[in-house]
């Protein structure tokens, strides 16, 4: 089911762990929509120096988080802005179709925390917690597909036209 | 190391006789049932020693109240709509539990969708449903009952001679999905006093794409696929002899081995839940402690997630299940599990965890020590357990 890079990342997941007076941190996700994801980074000079994560989820989105701190390690704050899911998942040569929402929990946490940085940045205090507290909202142009006949089908959908069939639960 | 399968509830291997006697029928027996000529005599006696054996196992005194299916999902969607569609007439309300097998659940909601009405009676935290309640839905309107025997989920075992004292006096028909029963606890239609039971072949290393469903004499029930007069017109298409008489050696085996089986299986699972708390901390056992599969032990432990685990014990050499939201692919966590009063969170670091006969104590204490690495390298990852203070 999983890429080899997918199962290394799972296996030996790089970056684990917490940042004591990190600079930023990004938490999306919940328990119920499966994945709960946090992000950790320490910048320097306008450099993401170093970066670390918590998730709580299935195999591809652990593998997906430890990726995701490799590619943003070192990257200054305006390239790290431009990592996106797809990278990501290409990164870990694909993932299954019914996976890639993990995806996007990934580069949505370092987005947020890249923003909660630049907010303390500027002066911009957040006593409250800093966790998304709403079911994290899929990326725009994320593609979802009939779960039964893999035809691409509306986010909101709730019947397949192509197989006649019912999507009752949600079906990224 | 080879491979410990605890996840039976999901593949067994086949007995050795079952085997044999597969390939046997596969090389020698392969007539038409139906036909008149000496293979499909042949054909025809084979799949009524099997019927046999098979109504032996359920304790059923006639044999042709059982009628072979393609597995438990066929049993259940004929048993629900077959008796749905026949008795239209006096009624169209059917009471189900709610935390049903989705053969049910599904069957049900393609009845609503024709004009029947359903109600789901709720289960307590362990997972059983007080027959009491089910008196309450029962209308004028109902024509139907259908509460599992056994929960694939959690194991718990309804008192299914309860409900039915209740249906009889009400006139109304009772079934009982007992799949995950049948052959792994002792099943007695007439002590139960069902109308209906489904149950399949491979609980009790049969193979898998048989089951069979029994139907007490004189219930009103229509086919759910047409065709010719097999099974005594109740479901047609060509007999799958070579299942059938996989079913009917596995049926044969279990119903003469059924104590030592029994005792084997709660004691390992006996060994399994003493020895998990100098394992692991901070998880609790769902279910029913007193009425339980013998051979299931549905585990949440916290912080963490089912699917994680199950492929980190898959690297470690032992198979089991979960029914976390990521690992179903519908990214809903189980209706089953939610019913039963799990938050979120535990629901998704549930594991189903069903040794089988070839499983030894030896098998019990390696998993458990695989099972403690592992729910200590996925707690170091999560952050739900451990919070830090600056969040």
């Amino acid at each position: 089911m999983y890429s080899k890079t997918v199962m290394d990342h799972f296996r030996s997941p790089r970056n684990v762990g917490v940042i004591e007076n990190a600079d930023g941190v990004g938490e999306v996700g919940n328990p119920i929509c499966g994945d709960m994801m946090t992000i950790y980074i320490k910048v320097d000079e306008d450099h993401i120096k170093d970066i670390m994560f918590q998730t709580f989820g299935c195999g591809s989105a652990i593998a997906v988080s430890s990726m995701l701190t490799e590619m943003a390690r070192g990257k200054s704050i305006e390239e790290a802005k431009t990592i996106t899911n797809k990278d990501v998942a290409e990164a870990l040569e694909g993932l299954p179709k019914n996976k890639l929402h993990c995806s996007n929990l990934g580069a949505d946490a370092l987005q947020m925390a890249l923003k909660d940085y630049e907010d303390r940045k500027a002066g911009i205090t957040r006593p409250e917690s800093r966790r998304q507290e709403e079911t994290h909202e899929h990326s725009h142009g994320e593609k979802c597909y009939c779960p039964y006949c893999d035809t691409e089908i509306m986010e909101s959908a709730t019947f397949c036209k192509a197989c006649q069939s019912e999507l009752e639960e949600e079906h990224h | 190391m080879s491979t410990v399968n605890f996840d039976h509830i999901s593949a067994s291997q086949l007995l050795p006789e079952v085997q044999d006697a597969m390939i046997d029928a596969i090389r020698h027996n392969y007539g038409n049932p139906s036909s008149q000529n000496r293979f499909g005599e042949e054909a025809m006696e084979a799949i009524e020693k099997a019927r046999m054996h098979v109504a032996d196992l359920v304790h059923c005194k006639n044999p042709k109240e059982i009628v072979f299916t393609s597995g438990g999902t066929e049993s259940i969607n004929h048993a629900i709509k077959g008796v749905a569609f026949a008795n239209a007439e006096r009624g169209k309300h059917i009471v189900i539990s709610n935390i049903e097998h989705n053969a049910v659940n599904r069957s049900v909601k393609r009845l609503a969708q024709m004009g029947y009405t359903v109600t789901s009676v709720s289960v307590n935290e362990k997972g059983r449903v007080d027959p009491d309640d089910i008196a309450k839905a029962i209308t004028d309107e109902t024509i139907l009952v259908s509460v599992m025997h056994s929960n694939n989920e959690i194991g718990t075992i309804q008192p299914i001679e309860e409900i039915a004292k209740i249906t009889k006096e009400k006139k109304v028909i009772f079934h009982s999905d007992a799949v995950d029963s049948v052959g792994v606890v002792p099943i007695d239609v007439q002590k139960l006093g069902v109308d209906l039971l489904s149950f399949a072949s491979n609980p009790y290393y049969g193979p898998t794409g048989v089951g069979g469903l029994y139907i007490r004499r004189g219930i009103s029930i229509w086919p759910i696929i047409d065709g010719g007069i097999q099974e005594r017109n109740k479901r047609a298409g060509t007999e799958n002899l070579v299942g059938i008489i996989g079913m009917g050696v596995a049926a044969d085996l279990v119903a003469k081995h059924m104590d030592q089986r029994y005792a084997n299986a709660k004691n390992l699972r006996d060994l399994l839940l003493r020895e998990l708390p100098n394992y692991i901390d901070e998880y609790f056992v769902n279910g029913d402690p007193e009425n339980v599969l013998p051979n299931l032990v549905s585990v949440a432990i916290k912080y963490i997630e089912g699917e994680s685990i199950v492929l980190m014990l898959d690297d470690e050499n032992y198979t089991v299940s979960t029914r976390s939201a990521c690992a179903t692919g519908s990214l809903r966590a189980s209706h089953v599990l939610l019913s039963a009063g799990l938050s979120h969170a535990d629901a998704q670091g549930t594991l189903v965890i069903t040794p089988g006969i070839e499983n030894t104590e030896e098998d019990i204490m390696g998993f458990l020590e695989a099972l403690q690495g592992i729910v200590t390298s996925l707690r170091a990852i999560s952050p739900l357990y451990q919070r830090p203070a600056n969040i």
